[in-house]
């Protein structure tokens, strides 16, 4: 791998992170002068619960957004704090720290995307390349026009679904979390078996949708490797139809789609906190919608520049194996 | 045709839908969609179709006004994405070099980042909470990165087509060439484009307010989502409280899919094999 292209995605990388944390800085100064306030005032107007240590949080506040420093002054504050994943403290969970409250939903978050990234790829990828393939069995062809229909479906909706069906009607899932209330996370085979069981749907609706736009790629591609030269050539040498299918036209009809991964991850993790929600499942997508509901602004940023950081990072990943799939790529092209 | 039903069957689930939501005027009095306007949680009946939820709203009145609002953020946020994208693209393609370049790194690296994290970040910010509106301009703020992609590598392509070439030579002139050859081939794409942005615009209007950041006064699809998963409504077996906008967002999305493949099919007609 050459130097200037690893030097080229770190730039990115950066320019992405600087992005998010630079309109993470404005879009709120855009809005109310200081929205915090007018949301705990709103909060204490309404009868609702005005905690200890709000006063201070506001002072806090507006020590940190005030307009007692120029603007460009804050701009560095902010980005040193940013830099060293100081988000301040939580609104509703005060004195929580922020970035503890993170760290507590990020590895069920990672977890589910993790598992159900990874599943959709390799299934609908798959599926989509026996498709393409003029001798695959015929019966298959049959599975393309449901899964295309849940494709078109956001995650959640098929989770709502999945929650009335298997949870509320057949009632042999969870239909809520993730692990059984009251049992206190440990290590131990039925704790891991309680986990998988909860996560069993929310990932189906992630994974469900997800195969058919995988499936719907992979085959075009395939279908674009059978005109090639260098399958006419592996099949003129008498190579197996197996040989050819697995090592000539799988191998390059992937190419595209790894980049493509590249492109959707963001999309995916934004479906998967709506999941969250809907299954009320522990990671950053509850946390958000708990954040929002109690008009929690710093856990809020720091959700989203969490989210958007971990995205730079797999697309960061992604951009530094894809040159070892691909023999032929020009590392200089952009 | 015969072969690719996509799109026919796409306009045709669309058609229904849109049928649906003309008659439905005439049956319902559209103040009912508002809270405390008839029983709570009653189900189906001869006088409420569609029953009514926990706050007395009637939900064949919600989902009878509440789906136009859906369909127009969508609308306004598509149009507004593609306009923008479109216009971008034509002077990332006609001035090329360092503009294009330019053009392409934003777009590229605004794809990269979580949109839907963007819009909840502008959201939390707007006084007030959002309306419709507002709703529609906060989501059309990151509409135009995807169409410009698209319509940029489209152009591209045309670019190099022996009939530009021709008309280049021919010594007509770039904003001539734009409208008479450019365009008219590029039709297909833009109404590809138009289709897939308002179904994502749709898409994230719907995040937002399942997560709680809509505008609580109105009746939208996202909005109902956000009630129901706030009084969970399946959990207590109000089927007819969650039923109507799930049928309604599938049908729109799977419509909206539908056509934007056969859109495709149109485009590419090499693409054309039975599904």
């Amino acid at each position: 791998m050459r130097p200037d292209y690893v030097i080229k995605r770190i730039g990115i990388f950066f320019l992405i992170m600087w992005v998010a944390a630079t309109l993470n800085f404005l879009i709120p100064r855009l809005g109310s002068r200081s929205p915090i306030e007018d949301k705990l005032m709103t909060q204490a107007a309404t009868g609702g619960y005005l905690q200890q240590g709000v006063a201070e949080m506001v002072r806090e506040y507006e020590a940190k957004f005030g307009l007692d420093k120029p603007l460009w002054q804050q701009y560095l504050v902010y980005l040193s704090d940013v830099v060293r994943f100081d988000f301040n403290y939580s609104i509703s969970n005060y004195p929580r720290r922020v970035v503890d409250i993170l760290l507590e939903g990020l590895p069920w978050t990672m977890g589910l995307l993790t598992m159900t990234t990874l599943i959709s790829f390799a299934v609908g990828n798959l599926l989509g390349a026996f498709l393409g393939w003029p001798r695959a069995p015929r019966w298959l062809h049959f599975l393309m026009p449901p899964l295309l229909a849940l494709h078109a479906l956001p995650f959640f909706l098929l989770g709502l679904i999945l929650v009335y069906i298997f949870a509320f009607s057949l009632q042999i899932l969870p239909l809520y979390g993730g692990f059984t209330t009251g049992t206190i996370p440990h290590l131990s085979l039925s704790f891991a078996l309680d986990i998988l069981r909860h996560a069993i749907l929310p990932a189906a609706s992630i994974v469900l949708v997800s195969i058919g736009g995988w499936a719907l790629g992979m085959r075009a591609m395939m279908v674009t490797t059978q005109g090639e030269d260098y399958t006419n050539f592996a099949d003129a040498k008498g190579l197996r139809p197996k040989t050819i299918f697995f090592h000539y036209a799988i191998r390059n009809a992937m190419l595209p789609q790894v980049t493509a991964l590249a492109l959707v991850l963001g999309q995916i993790l934004s479906g998967a906190v709506l999941v969250e929600v809907i299954f009320g499942y522990p990671g950053i997508g509850t946390v958000l919608f708990q954040a929002i509901r109690g008009s929690d602004f710093f856990l809020v940023q720091g959700i989203v520049f969490i989210v958007i950081i971990s995205i730079g990072v797999a697309t960061f990943v992604l951009d530094l194996v894809y040159p070892l799939l691909d023999p032929r790529i020009t590392y200089q092209r952009g | 045709m015969r072969r690719n039903p996509s799109l026919p069957v796409g306009l045709t689930m669309l058609l229904i839908l849109a049928l649906f939501l003309i008659v439905g005027r005439l049956f319902v009095d559209l103040d009912e969609a508002r809270a405390v306007s008839v029983a709570p949680l009653r189900p189906p009946s001869a006088e409420l179709p569609f029953g009514s939820d926990r706050q007395g709203r009637n939900m064949f009145a919600v989902a009878v006004a509440g789906t136009p609002m859906t369909l127009q953020i969508g609308l306004t946020a598509g149009l507004l994405g593609v306009g923008f994208g479109a216009a971008l693209a034509f002077v990332a393609a006609y001035y090329g070099g360092k503009v294009d370049n330019l053009i392409k790194g934003l777009v590229d690296t605004g794809l990269t980042i979580p949109g839907l994290m963007i819009l909840i970040t502008v959201a939390m910010n707007v006084r007030g909470g959002l309306g419709v509106t507002q709703m529609a301009l906060v989501v059309a703020s990151l509409a135009w990165l995807y169409p410009t992609r698209t319509i940029r590598s489209q152009l591209l392509t045309l670019r190099e087509r022996g009939y530009i070439q021709i008309a280049q030579m021919s010594g007509m002139s770039g904003p001539e060439i734009i409208v008479k050859e450019m365009l008219p081939n590029l039709l297909p794409y833009l109404v590809a484009a138009l289709v897939n942005s308002t179904s994502a615009a749709i898409l994230a209007s719907i995040g937002l307010e399942v997560l709680g950041l809509g505008p609580f006064e109105a009746p939208t699809i996202g909005m109902t989502l956000y009630w129901v998963n706030y009084n969970a409504a399946i959990i207590n077996g109000w089927w007819w409280w969650w039923v109507p906008p799930i049928v309604v967002i599938g049908t729109v999305f799977i419509g909206l899919f539908l056509v934007a493949i056969g859109l495709d099919e149109v485009a590419n007609p090499r693409l054309r094999r039975s599904v």
